[in-house]
């Protein structure tokens, strides 16, 4: 075991692909011997040359463009921008091309590329440094579009996106770069499309991702002092979905929070919501809920604290989840009621106020 | 125009000429043009055969259109030595990237015709396997495709392969941002990618003049430090000199070059356009004087190269393609729904076999 940052895990990754499969490529802004601006990809462009580790012209559709050609005939190029809005000139490439090359072309040019994106906020940036620009993504069919919380799934997720056959938006919660995480080296976690159980909890679920995934382990901590029990799923995968993992912890839990640092309107959180309602309705003791930043753009540095959701406002959110219910005890272990129509029932739909 | 004969100095080397280069006249007589040399007698009488061919089928490509058996086309009539030239300068290697205006490029190529309509039928985005032909999907998106030519040659390169890349764009495309990007990329990675402008003259309804202010589109080369050609368009001859001329500099490592070729839409933009709305008619019959089936018809009868006998042959050919498409794209398609799933991953996520399931049990029911 080695304790790492997040971005030293991320640069790790990137140098054990680079020495194991000779089509990885890294390329983008500042990324050759300045070793990008976050130093994610440090030392690489000296360990492998300007072949395998480059910076490119300062232009980003052209940085996704190229990869596409690079992915087209072979090659696994990943790729960078620099900051979240920053990526958004290469919008139209990710959209049209990258999502849709393979489908386009009935599987016959798959595109294994990578686009690394910095994301999210709380470093201090000055606009167009904190977007969270994942739902533009996960809207998109065609991409993967994953995002670490911890350095050792950094480390294991970058690895497993390199080595995928589809196209992955691997988005970096960049205020996390300097978190520091045990990383056994070459270890795998969990695959990447699976969310996973930080915390597990009886009382209710906070589903966090990326830099969110931390605050919503503080907030889970915060509430064992006032003595509610929170389970804490890390989503990772945004695209696709992990329906189990969440589904189940919900249904055993009954009441979720959804946390995220993007806007609130029509964002991710959004989406999780409708699929929770969906799978776990019979289970909610209260409709799931949000947590987001402000339907603003992105606040000057200076007042960015209030527009991300920090423990005492997802505390607030938690202690709205119609805890007043509870005032029946759940038969959680009572035997199921069965339906004429065969429908297992679950034992609490019997309850009053449920 | 005026702007280059002002320069005090004298045009540095590789600026392109404002006059295009041209090898046979509109009359189909030979021009003599010192810095480029004409295709073999060989090559043209194969130009020749290659704008005959793709004419019967891009004219079989609008009929299908009226009769709804095409949902869209854009016709290639007028563009042909431009779509032959470029493809038939072609290395086996070597990579296509037309977009959806090309398909007598590709046929040319040798993409089976009724999969280069698939986009334009309806029945798929890309119908020919990229990979065999060496020709990506015709790209919608203007401008789009030409980095992930520069992409492609770059992971070639990587390979030990001396692939090249020919990209096919409009006058119009060159204003998108993605035009510039893809040049600028090539530029300084010193690639071996051709970009062909075929200045049809029209971007729908928007004259080339208000693209740009450049002398010509190839001028814009120069601001990216590579060559720049300018051609005669419609003479299939030059355009095969110059594209050739360019892609062997390009796989010689000398790098990219931008290539502006002269010519004309001759058909409005696509079935569903009208043209009367925004050009003259005396402007097209202008062009249609210009033809260049016509001119390098004259030149190889003029040289005795080419008989009735010769011409009927073509004729012929391009009448029995003509007739296996219609045959082929008479029937109805069966097209199967479960295939809308099927590809849009390497394998299809859960979420996907869901919906699959969802859309085979509605259609079970319906």
């Amino acid at each position: 075991m080695t304790e790492l940052t997040m971005a030293q895990a991320l640069n790790l990754a990137l140098r054990d692909a680079l020495a194991e499969d000779e089509r990885v490529l890294v390329y983008g802004e500042d990324v050759g011997p300045l070793g990008g601006v976050f130093r994610v990809t440090d030392g690489l462009t000296e360990a492998f040359g300007e072949d395998r580790c480059f910076d490119s012209p300062l232009a980003e559709s052209g940085i996704v463009g190229t990869a596409v050609g690079m992915a087209m005939y072979g090659q696994r190029p990943v790729v960078e921008m620099q900051f979240d809005a920053f990526g958004y000139p290469a919008f139209e490439q990710v959209v049209s091309h990258v999502a849709k090359m393979g489908n386009r072309t009935r599987g016959g040019l798959r595109l294994p590329l990578v686009i690394r994106i910095p994301y999210g906020g709380g470093i201090g940036g000055v606009e167009h440094h904190s977007d969270s620009s994942e739902a533009y993504y996960a809207h998109t069919p065609g991409l993967r579009v994953v995002t670490p919380a911890t350095p050792a799934d950094a480390y294991s997720m970058l690895r497993e996106a390199i080595e995928s056959p589809d196209p992955v938006v691997f988005l970096e919660p960049k205020r996390r770069y300097w978190s520091k995480g045990e990383v056994e080296p070459g270890a795998r976690t969990e695959p990447m499309d699976r969310a996973v159980v930080r915390r597990v909890g009886t009382d209710a679920t906070l589903i966090a991702y990326g830099p969110m995934v931390t605050t919503a382990l503080d907030t889970a901590a915060a509430a064992s002092a006032e003595g509610l029990d929170i389970e804490v799923v890390d989503l990772r995968s945004l695209a696709p979905f992990d329906d189990a993992t969440v589904t189940a912890s919900v249904r055993k839990t009954g009441r979720a929070v959804v946390v995220h640092e993007a806007s609130t309107f029509g964002g991710y959180g959004a989406e999780v919501v409708a699929r929770v309602t969906e799978r776990c309705f019979h289970y909610l003791d209260a409709p799931v809920l949000r947590v987001g930043g402000f339907d603003i753009p992105y606040p000057p540095p200076k007042l960015e604290e209030h527009h991300l959701p920090g423990v005492d406002r997802i505390l607030d959110t938690l202690a709205r989840l119609q805890w007043e219910s509870r005032w029946v005890e759940p038969e959680r272990s009572a035997p199921s009621a069965v339906a004429p129509n065969g429908l297992v029932l679950p034992a609490h739909d019997t309850r009053v106020n449920a | 125009m005026k702007r280059i004969d002002e320069r005090p100095a004298p045009a540095p080397p590789g600026l392109p000429s404002l006059e295009p280069v041209r090898l046979v006249d509109r009359h189909g007589r030979r021009v003599d043009t010192p810095l480029y040399q004409s295709p073999g007698n060989a090559v043209l009488l194969e130009l020749l055969r290659g704008m005959v061919v793709g004419r019967r089928f891009d004219q079989q490509a609008g009929a299908l259109t009226r009769q709804g058996r095409l949902a869209v086309y854009p016709s290639s009539h007028g563009q042909e030595a431009c779509q032959v030239g470029g493809a038939l300068a072609l290395d086996e290697g070597d990579w296509l990237f037309p977009t959806y205006r090309d398909s007598v490029a590709l046929v040319t190529r040798g993409v089976d015709p009724v999969e280069v309509l698939t986009l334009l039928r309806g029945n798929w985005h890309s119908g020919y396997d990229s990979n065999r032909y060496r020709c990506a999907p015709q790209c919608t998106p203007l401008a789009t495709n030409a980095s992930h030519a520069v992409g492609l040659t770059y992971a070639a390169r990587r390979k030990g392969e001396n692939v090249a890349a020919l990209v096919l764009m409009g006058d119009g495309a060159t204003s998108e941002g993605d035009a510039h990007e893809a040049y600028n990329f090539a530029a300084v990675w010193n690639a071996p990618v051709v970009f062909l402008i075929q200045n049809n003259q029209w971007a729908i309804s928007v004259p080339v003049h208000k693209q740009s202010k450049a002398p010509t589109l190839a001028h814009k080369a120069i601001g990216y430090g590579i060559r720049g050609h300018h051609v005669d368009g419609n003479d299939a001859a030059a355009v095969h000199s110059v594209v050739s001329g360019a892609l062997a500099d390009a796989r010689a490592g000398k790098g990219p070059a931008i290539i502006e070729a002269q010519t004309y839409r001759i058909d409005p933009h696509t079935n569903a356009d009208a043209p009367q709305r925004y050009r003259d008619a005396t402007e097209v019959d202008r062009w249609r004087g210009r033809d260049p089936l016509n001119r390098l018809e004259a030149l190889l009868r003029a040289e005795g190269l080419l008989d009735d006998d010769a011409l009927a042959a073509m004729a012929a050919e391009g009448e029995a393609l003509a007739t296996r498409v219609r045959e082929r794209m008479a029937g109805e398609d069966t097209l199967d729904p479960d295939e809308l799933f099927a590809h849009v991953f390497a394998s299809p996520t859960a979420q996907l076999l869901e919906q699959r399931q969802a859309l085979r049990d509605e259609l079970r029911e319906a």
